[in-house]
């Protein structure tokens, strides 16, 4: 170990720059993910509580099994393709916002 | 013996391809950092295809139909929660790992606590999750095997499939290659969708036939149950098979076994059936962020915008895949009844296999053709998943469990015999464990391994990655107890399953017979062994928070540059940074 652990202390390696970073990245994560439980916590209470709407016919299948046999793909695609577009612009404008810091302090 | 020369000579083609087409990858690549290398330079369709291939198991291929078909609608589960895992692991986990630059779960248990005593902890679950992963992997060889050789007892389907795997592993074959993982994704993919499609023409489409099916009160079915139209003969359905409104309905005979075992009434078994509902989901969800091998390929992409790329192809290409495994459940069960009264090998599991073969008295030899199709498909998900599993469990074996505890100053030739040795160590144990749970369905034991992985490295990863706080005592109390316990669940469950077996099994366990009056007596804690999940995750963040705040003081020194390289973007240059302070400090 050297002999300080924390030799820098420019913005990159800042607490504060960690705490926004994690913040930020968590925030997008867990609202893909509520969108995401929100279908998984969702259907089945939706059967326990409403079966006969479930059971409804939709061209032979039931909707729960329409739901959960078909559509339930579509639906996680475009949460996924969401959070990749997402993270990416996070990403760019996390290196964005340093690179200006840098110059910032640079000067 | 009636052996259809069709269905051989399909099935033979793809074994041979695939030992094939492993030697010579393995040729072209020899070391461990060649294989990783070896994916940078593919393209991102390669790369989504071999993920893909290497994702898609037995329990994909066959028993999602089977379940589907004796279990009906809570088995659709399954197929969603493998696909969708995969979503819960882009979102939380594997962004972070792949910028750390851990390749296994044990290299990143060792770096992010620096602590290689970790590193050994950490590699007994991979074996642990692994034998668990390769039991419904056997019972996959040996009902495909006993359905293309007619009264071939399933064990030796199991030893005949384990020991070539196995030989192939240990002679140098079968690395995980990209462009084999690869071409078994698209095998697969044609074997499960071209008979479905020609089948869905014969036999009317997805919704027909699930309408055959009616709850009481419902207006007459659409189709009749018949193999010939024109004659209209139905098939009846036996006494075993689940009804109509049950095998339909939600909360129908998989979640319900255990109420009904004990007597409890539909409105008792409701809110329990709910219960394993969502035990289940959370064990599949959290399971697939914490299999061990899947998280390796994230890193054999370019950078991290091409990682998310993959990702997306990834979660296109087994999404397309699930939606098919189901029909052939539905159709199974208009159209092939009789497996209802089967169990073991010649039980709902061998569906997707046998269906096929019904159209043979329209269409003559497209029949054989199609089901040769299905069981070289079924060849390329046992022996893709089987091989990766052996090649992860004997790394860990013999490069960590031998190369580091037992002999640490062994030498390189001293560890490619151990590497061979562990290979065939560990393809014995699973060709016997597989001999033994013929009676459990396949898509069962899979769920069962990833309870194991969500109550152990889930908890590990994600905790390490989103908490600065953690520290190594805290990981390895949440991870043993909560591992460990989910495993033991499993384990009393199958024990108890197979001693209700008629056959060889159930006199072989015979001994743990006793157990299933303790589950009729209790059901809810028959729910709770049986998918452990619920309480296991739980019971792991829970420890793992409480042991990591009493031992504060042990949190890495230099926690903040390890949670920087784990969320900072890779342009920033971090890791690199990380890298040449932590060989600074060592020297």
């Amino acid at each position: 170990m050297p002999d300080d652990p924390n030799p820098h202390d420019d913005f990159i390696h800042s607490d504060e720059f960690l705490h926004s970073l994690m913040k930020r990245q968590l925030r997008l994560s867990i609202a893909c993910a509520v969108a995401f439980l929100l279908l998984l916590l969702g259907l089945p209470l939706l059967n326990y509580f409403q079966p006969e709407l479930m059971a409804t016919r939709v061209g032979g299948f039931t909707l729960s099994w329409l739901l959960l046999g078909v559509l339930v793909f579509p639906y996680v695609w475009v949460i996924a393709g969401t959070f990749i577009r997402k993270s990416i612009a996070l990403e760019t404008s996390e290196v964005r916002e340093v690179r200006e810091t840098q110059r910032g302090s640079a000067r | 013996m009636n052996v259809d020369p069709w269905i051989l000579t399909l099935s033979a083609i793809t074994v041979v391809v695939t030992i094939w087409m492993g030697f010579r990858s393995a040729k072209s690549s020899k070391s461990a950092a060649d294989f990783f290398v070896a994916g940078r330079s593919v393209s991102v369709g390669w790369n989504a295809s071999a993920i893909s291939g290497e994702y898609l198991s037995a329990a994909s291929f066959m028993g999602i139909a089977g379940m589907v078909m004796s279990s009906g609608y809570d088995a659709l589960w399954y197929p969603v929660c493998y696909a969708c895992g995969y979503l819960f692991l882009l979102l939380f986990i594997a962004g972070p790992l792949r910028r750390f630059g851990a390749y296994t779960i044990p290299d990143f248990a060792e770096g992010r606590y620096d602590s290689p005593l970790f590193r050994k902890i950490a590699v007994c679950f991979v074996l642990f999750i692994g034998f668990f992963y390769t039991m419904p992997q056997m019972k996959g060889a040996g009902t495909t095997l006993a359905y293309i050789f007619p009264g071939l007892p399933y064990w030796v389907g199991v030893a005949v499939v384990g020991v070539v795997i196995t030989l192939n592993v240990a002679l140098g074959g079968m690395k995980g290659i990209t462009l084999v993982q690869a071409v078994q994704y698209w095998i697969k993919m044609f074997a499960i969708s071209v008979p479905i499609f020609v089948l869905l023409a014969v036999y009317g489409g997805y919704g027909k036939n699930l309408s055959v099916n009616q709850a009481p009160g419902e207006s007459a079915p659409a189709i009749v149950r018949t193999v010939d139209g024109d004659h209209a003969v139905p098939k009846p359905l036996p006494e075993k098979a689940p009804k109509d409104e049950a095998w339909l309905s939600p909360f129908g005979p998989l979640t319900t076994k255990a109420a009904k075992a004990s007597g409890l009434s539909p409105e008792e078994a409701r809110p329990l059936s709910l219960l394993y509902t969502f035990s289940l989901v959370a064990a599949l969800v959290c399971g697939t962020a914490g299999l061990p091998h899947i998280l390796v390929r994230f890193y054999t992409n370019p950078d991290g915008v091409a990682a998310k790329r993959t990702t997306m192809w990834v979660m296109i290409l087994i999404g397309v895949f699930y939606v098919f495994p189901p029909v052939f459940g539905v159709l199974g069960r208009n159209f092939l009844p009789e497996l209802y009264a089967g169990t073991g090998s010649k039980g709902t599991d061998k569906v997707v296999l046998e269906l096929p073969v019904l159209i043979r008295e329209k269409y003559g030899i497209l029949g054989s053709i199609l089901s040769g199709i299905t069981c070289a498909g079924a060849f390329a998900a046992f022996m893709s998943t089987f091989s990766g599993l052996l090649v992860s469990m004997t790394g860990a074996l013999a490069h960590d469990v031998y190369g580091r505890m037992i002999r640490p100053g062994a030498s390189p030739q001293d560890r490619m015999r151990m590497f061979k040795w562990c290979a065939v160590l560990v393809g014995g144990v699973s060709v016997l464990l597989g001999s033994l749970v013929e009676p459990l369905e396949i898509n069962f034991m899979v769920g069962q391994a990833f309870a194991i992985a969500a109550a152990s490295y889930f908890p590990l990863l994600f905790m390490s990655v989103w908490w600065r706080g953690m520290t190594m005592p805290g990981a390895v109390a949440g991870m043993l107890t909560g591992g460990l316990s989910a495993l033991a669940a499993a384990t009393v469950v199958n024990m108890s399953t197979l001693a209700l077996d008629k056959g060889p099994m159930g006199k072989l366990f015979s001994g743990f017979a006793g157990i299933n009056d303790f589950w009729i007596a209790h059901p809810l804690l028959r729910i709770l062994s049986e998918q452990p999940a619920i309480w296991a995750v739980p019971l792991s963040i829970g420890l793992m928070v409480i042991v990591s705040k009493a031992t504060r003081a042990k949190v890495p020194a230099d926690a903040r540059m390890k949670m920087l390289v784990l969320h900072a973007p890779e342009a920033l240059g971090l890791k690199q940074e990380y890298i040449e302070e932590h060989q600074g400090a060592a020297h």
